[in-house]
């Protein structure tokens, strides 16, 4: 077709018109699909990293820009865990998003990956079930933990090939036990975490005391 | 008649086929590198990458094959941007919703669809010069050939650089070279399977 000024403007007006009112029809009817798809998401790792529970208390918090959200599960009234859907963003490539489930005193119970785009075969082997990184926070007290990996002076045994990964994943469970403190009225504010980056350390005054602290260092 | 019948089907299958072998989107027609390098780091994403290219390829080469003759020539470019940004944008919401479990899996690769050049390619190539019919099973062909190009390359990367295959252990990850897995490995692999595929499938 031979082109015109004004055919163009038209055809072109007229194109973007369609598509535009077709992304916005079906943004309309899947936005409500969309939201409960994500929050069955959410439903299956809480049920995942918390004991039975029948209602659940949301909290939001920041770090780092982040948005965390942190949830205390209840059993007919009484406190049964807190999770709380963690993030870094010291990832490889993209966020590392962990749901990380905690009870009253502290341990930590299971750990769910939200969301990650680690390189396959090597980061993105923390999704496994029984990897190295789950399996050395698993059932451990964190207020008596380092969470950092082994290279580092802390407790967590890394994947193999994939420090960085591994460092997100601490800093993001780092993160996720400075929220729970908060949660659970052990401390007033988040936290800041240490950077997944840093290479030394582990001699950082936070760990290793039972008693919870209170307020700011 | 019946004679005739035939003759279609074979057309129909022969144009097809092309996309898979003599024109073979990764290996001949080297379009889409970015995509293939990227997503081919197990046969399991490759696979999914190429069937998520697939369907968005044969839904924008029939609608651009129907509006072909309303598009001015000196604007053809841009339309067919806007028509297959909008369906890539349709589709991820669609699977989101609906499908979430794929979504979950295949949903990373979605976006990247919008800037792969096969489909720019073959609706400039192929689409905005035949009929819906065809440009449907153009669509087809190139989208398998893509599918099992990208399968093939991120099998023999995955055996290669972590020792599995479709996310199944073959009990050696710990001796494989690593960097297979990583971008490296990934020109490697792509240079020498199509050195093969050319010198043994396509004459």
């Amino acid at each position: 077709m031979k082109s015109s000024l004004k055919n163009m403007v038209l055809v072109l007006f007229c194109i973007t018109l369609i598509s535009s009112a077709c992304v916005g029809f079906v943004n309309m009817i899947t936005e409500e699909p969309i939201a409960e798809a994500k929050a069955a998401a959410v439903k299956a790792a809480l049920a995942e990293v918390l004991p039975e529970f029948d209602a659940t208390e949301k909290s939001e918090h920041t770090a780092d820009e982040l948005l965390i959200i942190a949830y205390k599960a209840t059993k007919d009234g009484e406190v049964v865990g807190y999770a709380v859907e963690s993030a870094t963003k010291s990832g490889f490539s993209g966020l590392v998003r962990l749901m990380v489930g905690f009870d009253t005193k502290g341990t930590v119970l299971n750990v769910n990956v939200l969301e990650q785009a680690e390189t396959p075969g090597l980061g993105a082997k923390m999704t496994e079930e029984g990897n190295p990184l789950v399996e050395s926070v698993k059932g451990k007290s964190a207020p008596q933990f380092n969470f950092k990996v082994r290279k580092d002076g802390g407790d967590i045994d890394a994947l193999t090939a994939a420090t960085i990964s591994s460092r997100a994943y601490a800093e993001a469970l780092a993160r996720a036990y400075s929220v729970f403190k908060v949660v659970a009225g052990w401390e007033k504010e988040v936290q800041a975490t240490t950077g997944a980056s840093q290479t030394k350390g582990g001699e950082d005054s936070n760990h290793g005391n039972f008693e919870p602290k209170r307020g700011k260092e | 008649m019946a004679n005739r019948v035939t003759t279609f089907l074979k057309d129909k299958l022969l144009l097809t086929w092309r996309g898979v072998i003599k024109e073979n989107p990764t290996f001949v027609l080297v379009l889409g590198m970015c995509p293939t390098l990227g997503t081919t780091t197990s046969a399991e994403n490759g696979f999914g990458m190429g069937v998520a290219t697939m369907a968005v390829l044969i839904m924008s080469n029939i609608v651009i094959s129907l509006i072909k003759n309303v598009i001015p020539d000196k604007v053809r470019i841009p339309a067919f941007i806007v028509v297959i940004a909008s369906f890539v944008t349709v589709i991820q919401m669609l699977m989101q919703a609906f499908v979430p479990s794929l979504y979950a899996s295949l949903g990373v690769f979605i976006p990247l669809i919008v800037v792969n050049c096969i489909i720019l390619g073959r609706a400039e190539a192929f689409a905005s010069k035949n009929n819906a019919l065809d440009s449907a099973l153009d669509g087809v062909g190139i989208g398998l050939g893509f599918t099992l190009s990208l399968t093939v390359i991120g099998a023999v990367r995955e055996v290669l650089g972590s020792g599995a295959i479709f996310g199944y252990d073959l009990g050696c990850g710990d001796y494989m070279p690593l960097v297979f897995v990583l971008a490296p490995g990934g020109f490697l692999v792509l240079g020498f399977l199509m050195v093969l595929f050319n010198k043994f499938l396509k004459k």
